[in-house]
């Protein structure tokens, strides 16, 4: 059997995904072993015609854009959005919060007619998406998880607990308990609670959880004195798509 | 060869960070048109930080770049304090400047090595290299792994940093942990540079020689080579606090690109390792001093094709003022310390650090309840937007009678020299020949 054929895409996004990935120093020639890249414009010249898996990072915000992911798609068997731009428009998204015309202002002032934006759109408000992983920067070893089961033909995982649940099972000390703020009760996991790890709050990098009402995070954070609309203000940072399911730019 | 038509369009030019397009015309031996277009769609992050608190201004900085995300995040933290009036102690000092080194390191690592080392083996990308050059790839991913762990062990992640916040850190590395890590950067980084330094060596013969003098900016400060902290320096007219950055950068909007264009004594400047390394040279460690020696880089250099050479250079002197860093820290002992976030006031606070890609300038005003009330970001990679269109104008009708292909290549060499970010311009590259 040939090997599967990959490609890499960005649209707008830091790029930090990007970089994520190539950060498997250690693993990186045995993953280069399985596949055939394809295409990956920060790193080679070559362009292809087909994909058996197309990685897609970034997010949809420019009419020229929405072009280019419908094709991508056409000519792509499993499509896999990467970071949190690409799921649900991440922090890009901030900016949909604010009148369109206001934005460009504040950055070109009487020039903002040169540049054509739109609100910034998860690539599933465009296209059919298959998989995603979550975070900003995603994920790494969730990355490498997703990575190597679709390359072997197997269903990843997918995620659907808070942050607290990992960040109990590191046992660390809830930073709530320590008078922080933190949105992990009502973030979706997967990245290990690598920031409450670190001594800081959860920021809400993967997005809410499904069920957010369900498991007691709302009482939680009542509990330590903060508001449901102070959550969700804060979750806005990398959600306000998710949250606000008012714009259906795209569909 | 006079009245040469000519037409370049390479769209979305590759192994550069970001989205543009190489644009030339030439009509009857007169050069219309020599720019690169930037076609990455704006991201707004001015608009977006306005109304946020001073703990969330970095983490949304950060992701203006993934590549630079440390050094958004220190000016960002720096921009912060003199804003709130927050000091910081010398421990956390050092331990950023660490960070910065960790992060110069890495991306120059990834730029030189990775990006533009390809083009000087005649290759496409760095992936055939795995099977000709197999040793020098091993290499190159473990310093790029060294790099990393730096970042990591020092603020919890390499891309977006967790713990270095307003006013201190959340979490401290032991001091075993930098002991280690001391170790590593002696034994094998050290080691690992110095091969791809040989390998560099042995290939720069391939880099086109193409001189412009331009005018030079970056961090100074005459205690240690420019990266974390100090003064604006301007090789044309000497030091500028940084309160004056608006006066240096003066940014202006043209209508082929979405980052604004800068321009200071000149029509251009150039910002990076190279105006660092011109600016700043005399204050390398003599083993940097060496390898650029051995490398052919002398101060001032204004052939911007050398400026992944000024990048190895870099590289060697990071991983030894990291180690001098350890040291420091070590030998005071490692302090459990709070990071301070008692803001003594509130008003506009501006800062600049070094970034891989140059000189990186934020300024915010906070409002009395610690709300951004505005902000500003002035990039590097838009500062030598400038200075890269006017390397192009010069140089096409200098290579004008080579072939199509060759002034293709030497363009795209170019702007990849420049090692443009172009997400945190916003993003870049694509060229094309009609004849
Ligand atoms: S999800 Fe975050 S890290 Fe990834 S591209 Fe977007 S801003 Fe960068
Ligand atoms: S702890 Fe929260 S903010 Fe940090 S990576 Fe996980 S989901 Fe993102």
């Amino acid at each position: 059997m040939s090997k599967p054929k990959v490609a890499f895409f960005d649209f707008t996004g830091c790029e930090g995904c990007q970089l994520n990935k190539l950060n498997f120093e250690n693993e990186l020639l045995d993953l280069l072993e399985l596949v055939d890249i394809v295409e990956f414009r920060e790193a080679m010249d070559d362009k292809a015609e087909e994909y058996d898996i197309a990685f897609i990072e970034g997010s949809i915000s420019s009419p020229s854009c929405v072009e280019r992911i419908h094709d991508i798609r056409r000519r792509s068997k499993i499509l896999v959005a990467l970071g949190q731009c690409a799921v649900s428009g991440g922090i890009n998204a901030i900016k949909n919060l604010h009148p369109m015309d206001e934005v460009q202002e504040t950055v070109y002032g009487k020039d903002k007619y040169l540049f054509p934006s739109i609100p910034a759109q998860p690539v599933s408000a465009i296209v059919k998406v298959d998989y995603e992983v979550r975070g900003c920067p995603m994920s790494a070893p969730e990355y490498l998880h997703v990575f190597k089961s679709l390359v072997l033909g197997r269903k990843p995982e997918v995620i659907d607990h808070s942050v607290c649940v990992e960040c109990k099972l590191r046992e660390n000390e809830c930073v709530l308990d320590k008078g922080m703020f933190c949105l992990g009760p009502i973030t979706r996991g997967g990245c290990g609670a690598i920031c409450p790890t670190n001594g800081q709050y959860c920021i809400g990098c993967r997005g809410p959880v499904s069920n957010i009402n369900k498991n007691g995070a709302v009482e939680m954070l009542k509990k330590h004195g903060f508001s449901v609309n102070e959550a969700l203000k804060r979750m806005k940072m990398f959600s306000a798509n998710e949250l606000d399911k008012k714009i259906e730019w795209g569909r | 060869m006079m009245g040469k038509d000519l037409q370049i369009n390479v769209h979305h030019v590759t192994r550069v960070e970001g989205h543009g397009n190489i644009v030339v015309d030439m009509k009857s031996g007169k050069l219309l048109k020599a720019q690169l277009d930037i076609v990455e769609p704006p991201r707004f992050f001015e608009a977006m930080l306005k109304g946020r608190n001073f703990i969330e201004a970095a983490i949304i900085t950060s992701r203006i770049c993934g590549i630079c995300s440390l050094g958004h995040q220190m000016t960002s933290l720096k921009a912060t304090e003199a804003a709130l009036g927050l000091e910081i102690s010398e421990q956390t000092k050092r331990l950023r400047k660490i960070l910065v080194n960790g992060s110069t390191f890495q991306s120059n690592v990834l730029h030189a090595l990775f990006l533009a080392t390809p083009d000087l083996l005649n290759v496409g990308s760095v992936f055939p290299l795995v099977n000709t050059h197999k040793d020098v790839v091993l290499a190159a991913l473990r310093l790029k792994r060294l790099a990393n762990e730096i970042g990591e062990l020092v603020s919890g992640r390499a891309v977006h940093p967790i713990s270095c916040v307003p006013g201190g850190f959340t979490k401290l590395p032991t001091e075993k942990e930098l002991m280690d890590l001391k170790e590593k950067l002696l034994k094998q980084g050290l080691k690992d540079a110095q091969y791809a330094v040989d390998v560099l060596a042995s290939v720069a013969g391939n880099i086109p020689n193409f001189i412009r003098e331009t005018e030079y900016i970056s961090v100074y400060s005459d205690k240690e080579y420019g990266l974390y902290e100090g003064d604006v320096c301007s090789s044309d007219v000497g030091l500028l606090p940084v309160e004056k950055y608006l006066e240096i950068t003066n940014e202006f909007v043209v209508p082929h690109s979405t980052s604004k264009h800068a321009k200071f004594n000149r029509s251009s400047y150039q910002v990076g390792a190279m105006a660092r390394f011109n600016n700043s040279h005399k204050l390398l460690t003599d083993n940097a001093k060496k390898t650029a020696e051995k490398l052919g880089l002398k101060a001032p250099c204004h052939n911007p094709y050398m400026i992944s050479v000024a990048q190895m250079v870099e590289v060697v002197y990071c991983i030894e003022d990291t180690v001098a860093q350890i040291d420091a820290i070590l030998s005071a002992g490692i302090k459990q310390e709070n990071p301070n976030q008692e803001a003594t006031r509130y008003g506009r606070g501006i800062a600049t650090t070094e970034v891989p890609r140059g000189i990186l300038f934020h300024d915010y005003t906070y409002n009395r309840q610690g709300m951004i009330e505005a902000a500003n970001c002035v990039i590097p990679t838009g500062q030598n937007l400038q200075n890269i269109d006017d390397d192009m104008k010069k140089l096409v009708p200098e290579i004008i009678k080579e072939s199509k292909e060759d002034i293709t290549k030497k363009l795209e060499m170019l702007v990849r020299a420049y090692d443009p970010c172009i997400s945190c311009s916003v993003h870049m590259l694509d060229v094309e020949f009609v004849e």
